[in-house]
């Protein structure tokens, strides 16, 4: 009952994000898309991550395979994003199997270190070994001359776009002015927005199943599972598939919605991005991840495009020593410096809120419920 | 134990304060309702600019933003104008782009395709950019091209020197001021050939990746087609800091010519290494051992320091040239930030002039009609002698310059010794040139479809 509410209140929020975002700035569809995509990728990431405790740091490969895969499909057979997603998914899920298969022998330490050299395998050789395949450091794109057999001739020199039987990715279908803000509700966001629903969906489903118990048992402590005669390796292979599929599907999503598949998707930075996403939003929770995944994102997009000009305008107020005293001050932490930033607020969460951000909103409504003082009471007596 | 108190005076801070947080990050809202993308309504003009702030090209980027706040000064009518007084074109009176005050936004490329392309997005969707300019790689200029002409944008392309740029790659609303590999090799090659001979045996190091290849390419057939002998052509991977084990081999493959086709923090690591195995004082087939750097900037001539002295290259544009358009561009530059630009920022700046006369010319930011106005626009005062902007495949034709690292520099910019400014008929192809085919530019696209 509780996990159907959860899922409700979810839903609602992500169906209105364009309007909720509106405020921050951050409601416009591009930046919104990629809210929904990390997020898949950060839930997948954390049924492995979250429930048996196995760091792997080459995600980016699975998400990287899907991408590869969703613009073949694009450029071969049709524009329609269906059979895009349906290969993405399973190549990625394929992929997974072989490379977990392998890593999967080792824990801990080198699982990760496994994982993280073939990440790095899987980039090189897609930048620059298997360019026929992945056009290399330029990246994969549509171009005019692909067959697209399932397709009809396109308007002569001009690219089709991804659609989902018609209805248009990049089309923004409502354009009201609500409070003043210019709202843009757009068909690839409400794509993402109902896969990140189910995906979701589907996440509880394994938390709450005796297979999510059994990931769960295996993070505590898989030695004595081992010992009282349970075989643990095909429920973390199983756990590593699912979470690369995931991965696979914001790869195919994130293809889908913008039609270029580049080496740099499949770099360890992006693996360890996502590692921070869901460490940030609080690993092992539900909602954490998508958590984790929108704060890095819309602080990704916005610190980084502030620059002088616009710290000009927000601190012109005062007297004009004060306003270019300021905008000294704040510069360095904001367009080039959003790295900074992003690393400063991390280091914060991480020592006050060692459960991430769902801890920090756990600790909130505990001090607004007044929990604290009654278990305080509890304690004294 | 905290005790959260509430009365009036605490819910009105703290919903200041939220509210204060909530609207701190908003920064504009796109206007709708338009007959192409981001049409213009109100009395500004909003242009984006994106640049590598972090990563390997960041100093290239720093420089590149520099010129474009320098572009936007004297587009308002603010500074000395700069290279606005010597453009042969005088539809520019500094009053903004059609009587609109130009704005800017900027975004970090971080040298990726992803990230451009995701900071284009958001200065598109959001900010009502109605251009996109700036990259300095050709993978990410290639990327973002192609997000324009989806958006329906005009792209303006910084620093980018593949010929994939504007060859199989070429889009409709994308387009090149820079040169490429293809105009290096045209004008490198009858300097090499007069100074070093006709029968030298050359051995290459490439960086592996698409700029890397084409420039290899363009470079091994012009000098070929000289008499030269391509001895061995070795790739490099891009990430390689340490080039020691390529450079050895070089010493007994019986070449006596080291090309490096390698640009950036590649290209000083590897002429560093390159001298260190005493290439430049060698002896081989009885001639003197040379090395040839087919794209060279200043800025990598600063990094290389003593090693660059003597060798040769090919660049877009140097600030000791003496022309009316370079030396007003050169005094405004040094004037506003106290020393001279980099050819990456001279690019940039010209695109951003180029841009605003061509929308002055077509009377509106209609990305067809701009395109339509840069194609087959002929000029001039702007640094490089007569340039066309050829209709067939948007990219610049004008002059080369070869140049050659000084052996007795005066300062710290004064690097680089200009040889021969090989003329534009030199350095022209024909737009199904082999290195250029396979591409097409396909339909102007407004956004309006």
């Amino acid at each position: 009952m509780k996990d159907r509410l959860t899922l409700l209140l979810f839903a609602a929020v992500v169906l209105a994000a364009p309007l909720l975002f509106a405020p921050t700035g951050a409601a416009y569809p591009d930046l919104l898309q990629r809210f929904a995509i990390y997020g898949i990728f950060a839930i997948g990431f954390n049924i492995l991550f979250g429930l048996t405790g196995y760091l792997s740091f080459g995600h980016a490969a699975f998400l990287g395979v899907g991408s590869y895969a969703a613009m073949w499909m694009f450029k071969l057979l049709t524009m329609n994003i269906i059979p895009a997603l349906l290969l993405s998914v399973i190549v990625a899920g394929l992929f997974s199997l072989l490379i977990g298969y392998v890593s999967l022998r080792r824990s801990g330490i080198y699982f990760s270190i496994l994982t993280l050299a073939f990440a790095q395998m899987s980039y090189n050789l897609a930048y620059s070994v298997l360019t026929p395949l992945t056009n290399g450091e330029t990246g994969l794109q549509l171009r005019l001359d692909d067959p697209r057999i399932l397709d009809g001739a396109s308007e002569a020199g001009t690219l089709p776009s991804t659609n989902l039987f018609g209805f248009d990715m990049k089309e923004v279908f409502w354009n009201p002015n609500i409070l003043g803000y210019d709202l843009q509700f757009n068909w690839g966001y409400y794509v993402c927005a109902v896969l990140l629903i189910l995906s979701f969906w589907i996440s509880i489903r394994i938390f709450r199943s005796p297979f999510g118990l059994m990931l769960r048992a295996i993070k505590t402590n898989q030695t004595r599972l081992n010992y009282t005669g349970v075989n643990s390796r095909p429920y973390t292979l199983a756990a590593f598939v699912i979470s690369g599929m995931f991965a696979g599907l914001a790869g195919g999503l994130l293809a889908t919605m913008d039609p270029l598949a580049g080496a740099e998707r499949m770099q360890w930075t992006v693996g360890g991005e996502v590692v921070l996403m869901v460490v940030l939003g609080g690993s092992g929770t539900l909602i954490g991840p998508v958590l984790g995944a929108v704060f890095i994102r819309y602080f990704n997009s916005v610190l980084s495009q502030i620059n002088e000009q616009t710290l000009h305008g927000w601190f012109s107020f005062g007297p004009d020593w004060l306003t270019n005293g300021l905008v000294v001050i704040v510069e360095p932490f904001v367009g080039k410096g959003w790295e900074l930033t992003l690393g400063a607020l991390f280091m914060i969460v991480v020592i006050f809120l060692p459960g991430g951000l769902v801890d920090g909103a756990r600790r909130i409504g505990r001090t607004l419920t007044g929990a604290n003082r009654r278990a305080a009471k509890a304690e004294a007596a | 134990m905290s005790k959260l108190i509430m009365n009036r005076r605490g819910v009105l801070k703290s919903g200041a304060v939220l509210g204060a947080g909530v609207a701190l990050p908003t920064i504009f809202t796109a206007s709708s309702a338009a007959a192409y993308t981001n049409e213009p309504t109100g009395g500004t003009v909003t242009l984006g600019f994106n640049v590598p702030q972090t990563g390997a090209y960041a100093d290239e980027g720093a420089d590149e933003l520099r010129a474009y706040m320098l572009a936007v000064k004297h587009l308002n009518g603010e500074g000395d104008g700069g290279m606005m007084n010597t453009f042969s074109s005088k539809e520019l009176k500094g009053n903004g782009i059609l009587g609109k005050k130009v704005e800017y936004v900027t975004g970090d490329t971080q040298t990726k395709s992803d990230a451009a392309r995701a900071s284009a997005q958001s200065m598109i969707q959001k900010d009502g950019a109605v251009m996109i300019t700036g990259g300095s790689s050709s993978g990410v200029a290639i990327a973002v091209q192609g997000l324009c002409q989806e958006a329906g944008i005009i792209f303006m392309a910084g620093l980018t020197h593949s010929n994939d740029t504007t060859g199989k790659d070429k889009k409709a609303n994308g387009f090149r001021h820079f040169f490429n590999g293809y105009m290096s090799a045209a004008a490198l090659a009858p300097v090499l050939a007069d100074r070093y001979g006709t029968d030298r045996k050359a051995y290459h190091l490439t960086a592996d990746y698409t700029w890397g290849w084409t420039q290899q390419a363009s470079i091994a057939a012009a000098t070929e087609a000289k008499g030269w002998e391509t001895v061995a052509n070795v790739l490099t991977p891009l990430t390689t800091t340490d080039f020691s084990s390529y450079v050895a081999p070089v010493i007994n493959s019986g070449a006596d010519v080291l090309v490096l086709n390698h640009y950036g923090g590649n290209m000083i690591n590897s002429l560093t290494s390159a001298v260190q195995f005493g290439l430049k004082d060698k002896m081989v087939n009885g001639k003197k051992f040379e090395i040839v750097v087919p794209l060279y900037s200043r800025l990598m001539a600063k990094g290389a320091g003593e090693n660059v002295k003597g060798i040769f290259g090919s660049t877009n544009w140097h600030w000791s040239l003496q022309d009316e358009g370079s030396k007003a561009f050169v005094k405004s530059f040094g004037e506003e930030y106290g020393f001279p630009p980099s050819q990456a920022a001279h690019t940039v700046y010209c695109q951003t002039l180029l841009y605003a006369d061509a929308c002055e010319r077509a009377g509106t930011f209609n990305p067809c009609g701009v395109a339509e106005a840069l194609e087959g626009f002929k000029f001039s005062g702007l640094g490089n002698g007569d340039v066309e902007y050829r209709a067939d495949d948007h990219q610049c034709f004008k002059d080369v310059l070869v140049v050659q690292g000084k052996e007795n520099p005066t300062s710290e910019f004064d690097l680089l010794e200009v040889v021969e400014v090989t003329p534009r008929a030199q350095v022209e192809y024909a737009p199904d040139n082999e290195f250029f085919a396979g591409g097409s530019l396909g339909q102007c696209n407004d956004g309006s479809a």
